[in-house]
């Protein structure tokens, strides 16, 4: 009886009130994940700014904040022209180094034989530093643009063989006995059951390639090549311009929150359960 | 007690083949040295409500698996309405209820129920298609409206009602059900049992339904098979004859208990 009583009187919140207020709830709580690590960055910046102010380090050992920040605008154009080159790599290999990782994990899941040769030799190719096989792929590639995509495509390769292999392994039991009920053909069973299945998987792995694919075309320009995120680093390092060696880092790493950003945007629209 | 009338276990071979929907003749399943289900005679009769009881480890799951050709039988014979398991299969026959309802994540209610329909049309299949559509079919186990819901928005009930309309699609003759109830809450599990006696008695399809519960076992079934284990072996059927249609309130009664007592007896000395 109370019950109904409070549910009408004209001083109780109506339904849409409380979504409201649940809205502004959550709108709120969105508002303070964005600026809580925002104002971490902002304070860390500020304590290095004051810190290499007040007990003069030289601007060569480690620049202030303000002198990445001017050098960054007056040497856009130099950055932009070496982003490029850098972002096509990446992204080549990206592609090229994915495409052949899921293309290989489909024929282990289909070959028992196939995963027993090559696994192994994957392994090893994972266990070889990237330091030690760019200048080898410098060398096999020429100073072009395909030994950079090369070494790229090397360091994506690995992490997303493993996880799509697992991913293409992780139809439960029960929905492969369903398929053989249904009497599924094996690529009915592909396209249906595991392809989907592994789609989390994919995108975890592909999430560790966006980022670690600039890693591998940066290392490509440290041996050899004169355009690039990369070759601005070590250019700038011999010429202890270290604002700019800040700016160039600073612009890797946002190309690699790009590529990070792109994929799990990606993932959002394609994996909705 | 005259309540529970025992039924042979080895029926005659001359019943005529079209009133069985599954038969068994000295059967036998192993996996390697393990034998799993051996020797059993069975005759399921057509149109009826079976449930399957037993302790654990007497293969009632296997025998689900053996007359829906998941696996193999290592002698003896099996048939489905007549034909072998592999032939009734690829017929669309029978329809298997999983224990958890093994929906695909990625598919609303609504694309799971169709699954069956789109397996095989694209190699020309000739896919028995039900009288029901698939929104039909969920109006039926009462999920109307969520027809869009993904399988993790729905409860553990709702997913399984899901899989039930999943397994009607194809108007089989043959339902079987591994325990697929066995995880939900009690009350979840006696509406839904309700509901599916309600949707036996309006598609006629013949049910063997696995499950742990002896209340289950003898508010569901007509006839309840019993297990035994170590080796799988037929114990008996044991008729239930109780008032149709089932109520829940049946299950107060005298009779009901004396069924359930008189099974649980049968299952302390398996």
């Amino acid at each position: 009886m109370s019950v109904a009583e409070t549910m009408t009187a004209p001083e109780a919140p109506t339904q849409a009130d409380i979504e409201k207020e649940i809205l502004a709830d959550a709108r709120k709580k969105k508002a303070l994940a964005v600026a809580v690590p925002l104002g971490t960055a902002l304070g860390l910046v500020l304590i290095w700014q004051i810190g290499v102010k007040l007990f003069g380090v030289p601007t060569y050992i480690a620049p202030a904040p303000s002198d990445v920040a001017v050098e960054f605008v007056a040497k856009f154009d130099v950055l932009m022209q070496n982003f490029w080159p850098t972002f096509f790599e990446s992204v080549a290999g990206f592609v090229v180094g994915n495409v052949a990782a899921i293309l290989i994990a489909v024929a282990f899941v289909h070959s028992r034989a196939a995963e027993q040769a090559f696994f192994p030799i994957a392994v090893f190719v994972n266990t070889i530093p990237i330091l030690a096989i760019a200048p080898i792929l410098v060398l096999i590639f020429g100073p072009g643009m395909t030994a950079k995509v090369v070494i790229a495509a090397l360091i994506c390769f690995f992490p997303t063989l493993v996880n799509m292999v697992r991913g293409l392994q992780s139809v439960s039991s029960q929905t492969l006995e369903l398929a053989r009920i249904l009497s599924a053909s094996k690529s009915e069973v592909f396209w249906k059951m595991r392809l989907p299945s592994s789609l989390p998987f994919l995108f975890s792995a592909l999430k560790i390639s966006a980022t670690t694919s600039v890693i591998g075309a940066i290392v490509g320009e440290w041996v050899g090549a004169d355009l690039g995120l990369g070759a601005l680093i070590i250019d700038a390092t011999f010429n202890f311009n270290s604002p700019l060696l800040y700016a160039t880092v600073f612009t890797s790493s946002g190309l690699s929150v790009i590529m990070f950003a792109l994929v799990t945007m990606t993932e959002r629209m394609v994996v909705r359960w | 007690m005259n309540l529970a009338q025992t039924t042979s276990t080895g029926a005659p071979a001359g019943a005529p083949p079209s009133a069985l929907a599954a038969s068994l003749r000295g059967a036998s399943v192993r996996f390697g040295t393990f034998t799993a289900i051996e020797d059993m005679h069975l005759d399921i009769e057509d149109g009826s409500f079976y449930t399957i009881l037993g302790p654990s480890g007497c293969g009632k799951s296997t025998l689900l698996r053996l007359v829906s050709d998941l696996i193999p039988a290592a002698s003896g014979e099996v048939s489905v309405f007549g034909k072998t398991t592999e032939e009734a299969r690829l017929a669309r026959e029978f329809a298997f209820v999983f224990q958890d309802a093994a929906l695909l994540p990625w598919r609303n209610a609504l694309k799971n129920v169709e699954l069956p329909l789109e397996i095989g049309r694209k190699r020309g299949v000739d896919i028995p298609v039900g009288t029901r559509t698939p929104r039909e079919l969920l109006k039926l186990v009462g999920l109307e409206g969520r027809e869009d819901a993904m399988p993790h928005e729905l409860s553990g009930g709702m997913r399984q009602r899901v899989a039930i309309a999943r397994a009607l699609v194809c108007q089989p003759k043959l339902l079987l059900m591994d325990e697929p109830f066995g995880a939900l809450d009690e009350m979840t599990r006696d509406r839904l049992n309700l509901q599916l006696l309600d949707i036996w008695r309006e598609t006629g399809t013949t049910i063997l339904f696995v499950t742990h519960s002896i209340a289950e076992a003898v508010f569901l079934g007509q006839k309840v098979i019993m297990l035994r284990a170590h080796p799988g072996r037929l114990r008996e059927v044991v008729d239930v004859e109780l008032p149709e249609p089932r109520t829940i309130k049946q299950r107060d009664t005298q009779e009901f208990n004396a069924y359930c007592g008189r099974l649980r007896e049968l299952l302390e000395t398996c």
